[in-house]
């Protein structure tokens, strides 16, 4: 025992000082804190465009006071043949022609639009929701509808979603923040495991090509060895996900009290400075929409306090654990067989199927949480960790939780005494170049 | 004299090859005792069994009159032909890592420590990385990694490669100063010279077995062929029936030199007596096998073992 935790420790010290867990460990929160706040500036930004000079050519004759200026955008209606008119727009950038033909209501096709750069699709759709909104209202009055039955058939449909608690209780519920965090918890438990798992196999193969293996094993039962490696790399697993996790807050707040904003105001920002340069009418339109995804956002923040976040985060740690244990273990078996990088990649393909399968049937079970291949995918030690994370923030039954966790228990045990059987004859072998056959051999080997 | 470690009957099979056939051995405390034998013979394989890196499937070992167990891995030492430490780790953080895995408390081992740091002369790498050193620092460490929890018996595998003259004397006196003060040294070599330099016993091994063990003296007076060189002025005739004449050359000067063995009972006065009626002696003495030629006569004339 005292063993195992010196190997561990020394497995934790070299590691938690190498540079490059210092630089990713401090770097990740900064660089996500800064990719967001290049987002949200780049969003507030972006909007302060320069001013348009858009001229109209309307053949059709329906769109007369159709176009709105306003501060930014200057409507002109113009006559003319469209090639003329198309020479004088090179050199000016800023300025757009719009060709309606006489036709248009027949042929909404052969709206177009001519400019030197590429317009933007914002403008586009302005400009062709303007035409698309003028010829429907033609069309429905020339059906006989008025204008006030156009009006009140534009109703907005918004569903709030709520889920049943256990004593029957509605509750208020986005599915969009189970989908959130059950995505990011999968996905982070995948990384965790393909990256510390390669690291446990990297750290065999050194201690073997270094040839300090036959001194360490003349002191440790190679299983202890072995132990120790896999528990020391959890533990820089666990410390770079808490320090992470205490450094994002931190930076956000940090960034929050600094530049004066959270979040929600700077979403609101971009709303504000989206509407100003809008025309009225859609004006009206955004700011409906602003309040939507205010309401959306608050709901949103409201359901991700009533997803039960303690479970979730017991259940991260120990699928973390029993994940990590089932894989690292096997990896460790491989950096033991191997003697070089090329080699271990013929079997470490095969160990990385599961994990990348487990995040595709994640990406499943997070549309359909309560199917049969949810259930047992949550079921299988090799995918489990990764899609049950997926699914946890939705709700599952506390029975099937507890069966999962049950067989991962199951299943790194048994990887665990594979892995050990294998990797004590391994770490002695050299020069030696080992295939599936040889491997299976080893596990009957006597001690 | 009692034995820090023997060995009964160990038998270790690999899947399609018997690394050691019913090997027996037994090693005097306190003496330097020489492990030999051809690449491949089986030394390796008995070393993992004595440093409990591997079981034997038949056989026991007994060290210092109990059956091996685990307790027993702090009192061994163990220097492996194929040196190795953790590259980037600290030569300081690197040996009180090995020290404690040997059961050392951090204090025990830090004043331990201290006496070989002294000694070797490696005050200043203790915060280098390992990589930064030489071949010969590295080894230098590896072998205070070694010795430094005082155990009783210390395995080491041609301590002496990598060395230079001035370092491989250096251990060389470590060596011998460590059996002064009881520790048990078992060592490995294909070096002869260091053999007859060091060793009190030897065993050799060779296909899976042993085919020689005992005291440095028994074994010499094995393979003593009787045989005497003798240097003379004058010419030698016949001799008696009871020599054999078997090397006759001249070195210059007028002085010859003859290899002479003595046939059955005999005795060397009579030899003498028959040399100085007929020569001028300059000088005579017997011929002592070297390990190097009983190694070399006692691998090459052992039959290949069929039953394989």
């Amino acid at each position: 025992m005292k063993n195992i935790f010196l190997v561990l420790k020394r497995e934790y010290l070299v590691r938690v000082r190498k540079k490059s867990f210092i630089v990713m460990t401090f770097l990740t929160p900064i660089l996500i804190a800064a990719f967001y706040g290049i987002i949200v500036w780049a969003a507030v930004g972006s909007f302060k465009s320069e001013h348009k000079t858009i001229q109209v050519i309307d053949e059709s004759g329906l769109f007369k006071d159709k176009f709105k200026s306003d501060k930014n955008t200057t409507f002109e209606l113009i006559s003319g043949p469209v090639a003329t008119v198309q020479k004088q727009l090179k050199g000016k950038e800023d300025n757009l022609l719009v060709h309606i033909p006489a036709d248009i209501m027949s042929r909404p096709n052969g709206l177009q639009i001519y400019a030197e750069k590429n317009i933007g699709p914002m403008l586009k759709n302005r400009i062709e929701k303007v035409v698309q909104q003028g010829l429907r209202n033609i069309k429905l009055s020339k059906a006989g509808i008025t204008q006030q039955v156009i009006e009140d058939a534009n109703q907005d449909v918004d569903a709030q979603t709520y889920s049943l608690d256990d004593e029957g209780k509605s509750q208020s519920s986005s599915t969009m923040a189970a989908y959130v965090a059950g995505y990011a918890a999968a996905f982070l438990l995948y990384i965790f495991i393909l990256v510390y798992g390669a690291g446990v196999m990297q750290g065999v193969m050194e201690e073997k090509s270094n040839r300090i293996i036959e001194v360490i094993i003349s002191s440790v039962k190679p299983f202890h060895l072995m132990l120790g490696k896999i528990l020391g790399v959890a533990a820089v697993g666990l410390t770079q996900f808490v320090l992470w996790g205490v450094l994002t807050f931190g930076v956000s707040s940090a960034t929050q009290t600094l530049f004066g904003f959270n979040r929600f105001t700077a979403t609101e920002e971009v709303m504000k400075k989206q509407a100003e340069q809008a025309d009225p009418e859609v004006k009206k339109e955004m700011e409906k929409q602003q309040n939507n995804t205010l309401q959306t956002i608050e709901n949103f923040s409201k359901s991700a306090q009533s997803l039960p976040l303690a479970k979730i985060f017991f259940c991260f740690l120990f699928y973390f654990l029993g994940g990590y244990l089932l894989y690292s273990s096997l990896y460790a078996a491989i950096g033991a067989s191997v003697e070089n990088q090329q080699e271990a990649g013929q079997f470490t393909f095969p160990i990385m199927l599961p994990i990348i399968a487990a995040i595709v049937f994640a990406q499943l079970a997070i549309n359909q949480p309560d199917g049969s291949l949810a259930f047992w995918t949550s079921m299988i030690p090799f995918t489990s960790p990764v899609v049950m994370m997926a699914r946890i923030p939705f709700g599952v039954p506390a029975w099937e939780i507890a069966l999962s966790m049950a067989l991962l228990v199951l299943g790194f045990v048994g990887t665990t005494w594979i892995a050990a059987r294998i990797y004590r004859i391994g770490i002695l072998m050299y020069g030696k170049k080992v295939n599936y056959k040889e491997l299976s051999k080893w596990l009957f080997y006597k001690g | 004299m009692s034995h820090i470690l023997e060995a009964h009957d160990i038998v270790k099979q690999y899947a399609t090859h018997r690394a050691l056939d019913g090997v027996s051995l037994s090693v005097p405390k306190g003496c330097i005792f020489g492990l030999l034998g051809p690449n491949g013979a089986g030394k390796t394989s008995l070393i993992r069994i004595i440093t409990q890196i591997t079981a034997p499937d038949e056989g026991y070992v007994l060290f210092d009159g109990q059956r091996l167990n685990p307790n027993h891995i702090q009192e061994i030492g163990y220097l492996p032909e194929e040196r190795g430490l953790y590259k980037k780790m600290k030569v300081g953080e690197q040996l009180l890592y090995l020290a404690q895995l040997k059961g050392l408390s951090e204090r025990e081992a830090m004043d331990k420590l201290k006496v070989w740091v002294k000694k070797f002369d490696i005050k200043t790498w203790w915060t280098k990385s390992i990589e930064d050193l030489s071949k010969g620092m590295q080894q230098k460490v590896q072998f205070v990694a070694t010795v430094m929890h005082e155990p009783k018996l210390i395995i080491l595998d041609e301590p002496f490669s990598g060395f230079d003259p001035i370092n491989a004397n250096l251990i060389k006196d470590e060596i011998i100063e460590l059996r002064e003060r009881g520790t048990t040294i078992i060592f490995s070599t294909h070096r002869m010279e260091s053999v007859e330099e060091l060793c009190d016993h030897i065993a050799l091994v060779n296909k899976s077995r042993i085919i020689l063990n005992g005291s440095k003296k028994d074994i010499k007076n094995q393979f003593k062929e009787n045989s005497y060189s003798v240097r003379y002025h004058g010419s030698l005739g016949e001799l008696s029936p009871d020599f054999e004449l078997i090397t006759t050359k001249d070195t210059g000067d007028g002085v010859h030199q003859a290899t002479i063995r003595i046939v059955e009972d005999a005795t060397v006065n009579k030899l003498v007596a028959n040399l100085i009626n007929q020569v001028e002696l300059v000088s005579f003495h017997e011929n002592i096998p070297s390990f190097n030629d009983i190694f070399i006569k006692a691998v090459g004339s052992d039959v290949p073992d069929e039953s394989k």
